[in-house]
């Protein structure tokens, strides 16, 4: 094993390029797992905390970017306001110390299904930002996941930062685990409302062998939303609509069976979850006048 | 040379005062927080190799080859050995019988059974070459579950059996068999008004002790080894290392290494003679530490269980009589599994008086991991049961369930199924009625001013629920423990005991083979002596084989046996300082001779308080050193068909109230507060007890809601090995755990002490299931719970 | 491959390592720090605990490569920590040692070998005092978790101090003389200010 220790993007993308089994390690949280558990023994460890840019976060207009190794703490602390389902999915991973470790990043380079900032990413939008020696792209979230722990990567690119959309109304995020603090997702849910645009949009973690959209129960809320003139009423949502939306939610999982949990609990979970933070960012996004949503947090 | 690491003695001076009954401070305290505190995984020594375990991927299957060429061809790998280098005939071992092979012969018997081991000069390399070692397996069918243990054609587990309970078991895949029959339980049955069953299932539960399975083994020049091990019980491990080493007891001497917390688990062998083989064959010091993952393999855990109960009783509400069957699952290897039975059926009444009872307790053979000794040992399947069925009876009968338990609870007195009158307090009643006369926690904690706080509800820091669908529960649980090694066995400890006086001072040595797991015997050693010898300054010398045996640190024994051994050797000094006082001093004044003398505060005083002289003085350069065993009364065997006879020692009590939140359509739990009620006869250190009642409450709690070794019934190989997987309570999920202490003394037992440590971990388990039962209407037959359980939806069909 | 860090405010060097090594295993098996504990390694305990440029972290899932010229905290150097942070020399948590304290810089040595008479952090001592330590070995990353928590956060709700701890996993005691030692640590200093 070698231990490659790049100064610059520029030097870590020259060397990605000529050693394109090198595996990146930032947080090292999955990384160092699978050395010290004789899971995984790379030809390659390249360390990417010399990379200070990989840490920084800009927010602009539109939209956050969003360093690949800014630590889950730093989102909770600093981004709540701007991405309060990342920064609620955040404050879900492991444990104090992870979070100090681990960013983005490195979720979005495993691609777990099990990832707590998917289904955050998924519901607010996102494009990642991948760069190699041959250029830079912008992959687009729902295009980034290709299959269990599978991404878009090419062999050569590496993930730089993530392009997020600053929340233009509410969003929450739930997980399910069996133990009240750190603990693997047995299935997670993102939701946020876009009034912007009059869309919501969902993300679903650890229920199909990649984070997936509910994109059928999305369609079927903007709808009844578009129809009700909920946006402009700021009506309560009927138990009808919210039950209907969590079934579809339901319906857009594909779990297996695991020692986490049964395919049949992960269903029920995310209906549940469904449900309920469409109930809470409805609430806020009423309660708020509907005019300044920028309050992220369990209230 | 010795190593890095290699435990000194400890001296607890001036400044620590305390005698027992006081809350005086752990001597080891100072160098724990530190990091001073060397545990066995920190053992350290120049030119150390260190050692691999390759484990078998199958859990049953022959051994067709194995090849080791390439691993020992690799460099800095000193030694690969497999069954074929075992020095002697010796080749098996275990805790009564001696069916675990130190490597696996012909055939491997269960998941990450030890197949070669390796030294090398760096972990990584020692990997590699466990790695580069092909073993050829011939898949055999596994036998996981009584029904396929006991097919007409089922495959032995061990075949050609002839242990001591082969002869009466009904088949070669049953370890042993316990009945006991005590009354006419059909006639008894007429009498009951209302019957309830009931088959219960308890999952495997983990030990999960922090500090890992390591040591350091280091060959002498004399041809011996000098092992540094984290365990239980030293003696134990070396009358089975020894043999299979080839060496005289004498030439393997043993240290107790930091202990990083037991709980049963370090009762058996793990990595001693692996460790000792390699240092023995390269000529080199070798250590051994496992991860994670191999600690879920190289342990036993719980015995996973299934129950049948049935219940009578009478209208009025009282029991008539009791039927049930319970079925431990053993695993591959025996371990402690004859033990466990005896105590799981023998305890499997509870703390109640029923006088018509027909039990049976057997283990089995499979080729699921192999179960032992986990803190409660038996009585704490047997009562996650017989609680279920209280709770079902009372509401049966439209009773309260806390008047139900105390219109049936036994008292002192009473008789146990096996015959054995209850010799001691038993406040069955009494625990009950405290533990339900604490105040109930507030409603509804959650709620602030800036709204839900997640850190308090169902689900935690995962924000699953603000409040919705969340519904309180409160039940109760009680239950009873044996205290002590039972049935017979010759259970004493030794202590060894020396005073002096060093720079004018009084000073007392502690040298025991006592294992300090974590518990605080250390503490409690050094009480005792400065309470018997009126001394303040106590040496506590590391424990080793180098005094007499301590017996286990376990079945709560540990203050009640060496801490008899070591008053008892105090005692016995402090007869032998008062001679040489009355041979210096018995002159000077009439009181030496007439008086009831006593040491205290550095002098000799008589009972009235007159201060006869200063120990000081009656010493001077004089040594007195005393080393004793210690017994408590005999117990006896069971008898093997009626279960009758004085089996055990003394018994422990404790009862629970669980308060939980449940989110219902999530199923998801937190336990708001899980409240103990235990008499512990006296509070030697009061501190401590706490520290233990409220341990062993947060391991029941664990195996309530989240613990369990989950095993594939198709291929009997664990699934979830890691941290990540088998989840332990962390500080978020454990509530806090209200202590009311009871203070009634067995007068058979030093100080009129009772052994706490189990106690707690029986009662708290099925108290949160009640209080789950109560808060959800589901029956709830099986712990843990999980999610699923709780919202209809364990099968995967749905 | 070579690392260069410091570690309680000490430069130490160590050769040879293997690039697969944790910080952990750097620490305990090289230069001879044994204080963190190897209880999982793979982030799900915490017994592990140091603080990397201040920030607690498990040093079982940092690549030893990744601390070059970094600064490392261990449970050895808590009490000098809190001293100087005590003295106002240390408030980032990435405070350095002058040349003149490192170099005198050495294990304490005590006249017992209970260690009484060892200065300690007012969390160490109040672990002590309230019988938050059984075994042990969640202690040390215990320690530097809840120190770290008490300098950010000097007055914890309950709920703050669980949250805090939820990373370190303790098997003895059931936490609660844990939870009395941090609130026990927290008054002693609010009286001390």
């Amino acid at each position: 094993m070698d231990f490659l220790r790049p100064a610059s993007w520029e030097e870590a993308l020259a060397a990605k390029a000529e050693h394109p089994t090198a595996v990146p390690i930032a947080g090292g949280t999955d990384v160092m797992v699978e050395i010290n558990f004789d899971h995984r023994r790379p030809e390659y460890l390249m360390d990417l905390n010399r990379i200070g840019e990989l840490s920084e976060w800009e927010v602009g207009e539109e939209s956050v970017r969003l360093g690949a190794s800014v630590p889950y703490t730093k989102i909770m602390e600093h981004l709540r306001a701007e991405l309060p389902g990342l920064a609620l999915a955040s404050h879900t991973v492991a444990s104090p110390q992870i979070r100090n470790r681990g960013g983005v990043g490195g979720n979005l380079g495993t691609a777990s299904p099990a990832g707590d900032a998917h289904p955050a990413l998924l519901a607010a939008g996102a494009e990642v930002e991948v760069e190699s020696v041959r250029g830079s792209r912008r992959i687009p979230i729902d295009a980034f996941y290709t299959g269990v722990k599978r991404n878009a990567l090419a062999a050569d690119e590496l993930i730089r930062a993530v392009h997020v959309k600053k929340a233009d109304g509410p969003q929450q995020f739930s997980k399910v685990g069996t133990r009240n603090a750190m603990v693997i997702a047995v299935c997670a849910f993102g939701l946020a409302l876009h009034p912007e645009t009059r869309t919501v949009r969902t993300g679903i973690g650890s229920a199909a062998p990649t984070p997936v959209r509910a994109k059928a129960a999305e369609e079927f809320l903007n709808a009844a939303l578009e129809e009700g003139g909920f946006w402009d009423n700021g009506k309560i949502i009927t138990p009808s609509v919210a039950k209907q939306f969590a079934d579809l939610c339901s319906a857009a999982c594909n779990p297996i069976d695991d020692v986490r949990g049964t395919a049949s609990y992960r269903r029920h979970a995310v209906g549940v979850m469904a449900r309920r933070t469409l109930t809470w960012t409805w609430e806020s996004y009423r309660g708020a006048g509907r005019t300044a949503y920028r309050k992220g947090g369990a209230a | 040379m010795s190593p890095n690491g290699a435990p000194t003695k400890i001296t607890q001076g001036s400044q620590t005062k305390g005698g027992i009954g006081e809350s005086t401070l752990r001597p080891d305290g100072t160098l724990k927080v530190t990091g001073e505190f060397a545990y066995s995984s920190d053992m350290w020594h120049e030119d150390m190799l260190w050692g691999q375990i390759l484990r078998s991927t199958v859990a049953h299957a022959e051994i067709v080859s194995i090849d080791t060429s390439e691993a020992l061809a690799m460099p800095g790998v000193y030694a690969v050995l497999t069954y074929d280098d075992l020095p002697t005939d010796v080749k098996n071992y275990g805790l009564e019988i001696q069916d675990t092979p130190v490597l696996a012969h012909g055939k491997v018997r269960h998941h990450g059974e030890p197949v070669a081991i390796v030294a090398a000069d760096h972990p990584e390399t020692a990997r590699r070459a466990a790695a580069k070692i092909k073993v050829d397996y011939r898949d055999l069918p596994v036998i996981t579950d009584e029904a396929s243990a006991t097919a007409p054609d089922a495959i032995l587990v061990h075949e050609n059996r002839d242990d001591h309970h082969a002869g009466h078991v009904p088949h070669p895949n049953i370890v042993h068999r316990q009945p006991i029959v005590r009354g006419d339980v059909a006639e008894a049955r007429k009498r009951a008004d209302v019957i309830v069953e009931g088959e219960y299932t308890f999952g495997m539960q983990d030990q999960a002790f922090l500090g890992p399975e390591s040591g350091l083994a280091v060959p002498e020049e004399d041809g011996g080894v000098h092992l540094y091990i984290a365990t239980q019980w030293l003696h134990s491990d070396l009358r089975q290392i020894a043999p299979v080493l080839g060496l005289p007891e004498e030439k393997v001497r043993m240290t107790l290494a930091g202990v990083g917390g037991a709980f049963g688990g370090r009762e058996d062998l793990s990595m001693q003679i692996h460790a000792c083989l390699l240092a023995l064959r390269t000529g080199k010091p070798v250590k051994i530490v496992y991860n994670r993952f191999e600690s879920f393999f190289g342990h036993v855990h719980r015995h996973p269980a299934k129950l049948y109960y049935e219940h009578g009783a009478t209208r009025d509400g009282k029991l008539t009589h009791m039927k049930c069957r319970i079925v431990l699952d053993g695993g591959a290897y025996a371990s402690a599994s004859p033990a466990v039975v005896g105590n799981a059926s023998s305890l499997s009444v509870g703390p109640y008086v029923i006088d018509d009872v027909d039990i049976e307790a057997i283990a089995l053979y499979t080729n699921n991991p192999p179960c032992g000794a986990m803190r409660g040992f038996g009585a704490v399947q047997a009562c996650f049961a017989y609680e279920a069925q209280m709770d079902k009876l009372a509401k049966e009968l439209g009773m309260d369930p806390v008047e139900f338990r105390q219109l049936n609870a036994m008292e002192q007195g009473t008789l146990m199924p096996t015959g054995q009158p209850v010799d001691s307090p038993a406040p069955v009643a009494e625990l009950l009625r405290r533990v339900k006369a604490m105040p109930m926690p507030p409603e509804r904690q959650w709620e602030s001013s800036e709204g839900a706080d997640v850190r308090q509800l169902p689900g935690g820091l995962s924000n699953t629920t603000h409040g919705e669908g969340v519904v309180r529960g409160v039940g109760y649980a009680v239950g009873i423990k044996n205290v002590g090694f039972s049935e017979g066995f010759d259970d004493y400890s030794t202590a060894k005991v020396r005073m002096e006086v060093v720079g004018g001072e009084p000073v007392v040595t502690v040298h025991t083979a006592m294992a300090e797991v974590g518990q605080g015997g250390v503490t409690v050693h050094a009480q005792i002596a400065r309470t018997e010898l009126g001394v303040t300054q106590v040496t506590i010398n590391p424990a080793d084989t180098q005094v007499g045996s301590a017996g286990s640190t376990s079945a709560s024994r540990q203050t009640y046996v060496t801490g008899g051994a070591v008053k008892n050797a105090c005692e016995l000094v402090r007869e032998k300082v008062l001679e040489i006082g009355r041979r210096k001093f018995g002159s000077y004044h009439p009181a030496w001779a007439t008086a009831e003398l006593l040491l205290e505060g550095g002098k000799v005083v008589t009972d009235g308080g007159e201060v006869l002289g200063d120990l000081a003085d009656v010493l001077e350069d004089e040594v007195v050193e005393v080393e004793e065993e210690w017994r408590h009364r005999p117990t006896e065997p069971f008898d093997l068909r009626t279960g009758q006879g004085n089996g055990h020692v003394q018994y422990s009590f404790a009862a629970h109230r669980a308060v939980v939140e449940v989110d219902t359509e999530l199923g998801l739990v937190k336990v708001i507060e899980l409240a103990c009620a235990q008499d512990v006869g006296k509070a030697l250190n009061p501190l401590s007890v706490l520290g233990q009642i409220q341990g062993g409450t947060t391991q029941g709690l664990g195996v309530a809601v989240m613990e369990e070794i989950v095993v594939d019934p198709k291929t009997a190989k664990v699934k979830n090995p890691s941290f990540t997987d088998y989840l332990i309570p962390t500080i978020l999920d454990t509530p806090t755990i209200p202590v009311d202490v009871l203070e009634l003394a067995d007068e058979h037992a030093p100080y009129g002490l009772r052994g706490i440590g189990e106690a707690p971990t029986l009662s708290s388990t099925p108290a949160v299931l009640a209080a789950i039962r109560d808060a959800t209407g589901l029956e709830l037959n099986r712990t843990p719970v999980r999610p699923e359980h709780l919202t209809g939806t364990q099968l995967s069909a749905g | 491959m070579r690392v260069n860090f410091t570690v309680n405010g000490r430069p130490q060097e160590a050769d040879d390592v293997w690039e697969g090594e944790s910080l952990l295993y750097v620490l305990r098996e090289r230069l001879g720090l044994p204080g963190s504990k190897n209880a999982c390694e793979q982030g799900e305990c915490g017994s592990c605990t140091v603080r990397l440029d201040g920030v607690p972290v498990c040093s079982c899932l940092v690549a030893a490569g990744q601390v070059e010229g970094r600064e490392v905290v261990t449970v050895e150097g808590l009490a000098d920590y809190a001293r100087q942070r005590a003295e106002g020399g240390c408030t980032t948590g990435a405070c350095g040692t002058s040349l003149q304290n490192a170099q005198q810089w050495e294990a304490k040595g005590t006249d017992s070998q209970t260690g009484e008479g060892t200065e300690l952090s007012p969390i160490q001592q109040a672990f002590i005092d309230a019988g938050a330590v059984q075994c042990g070995f969640c202690t040390p990353g215990l320690l530097v978790a809840a120190d770290e928590m008490l300098e950010r956060n000097p007055n914890p709700t309950d709920a703050d101090i669980r949250e805090a701890l939820s990373g370190n996993l303790c098997r003895c005691t059931g936490y609660e003389k844990i939870m009395d030692a941090v609130r026990l640590a927290a008054a002693r200093q609010s009286e001390e200010v």
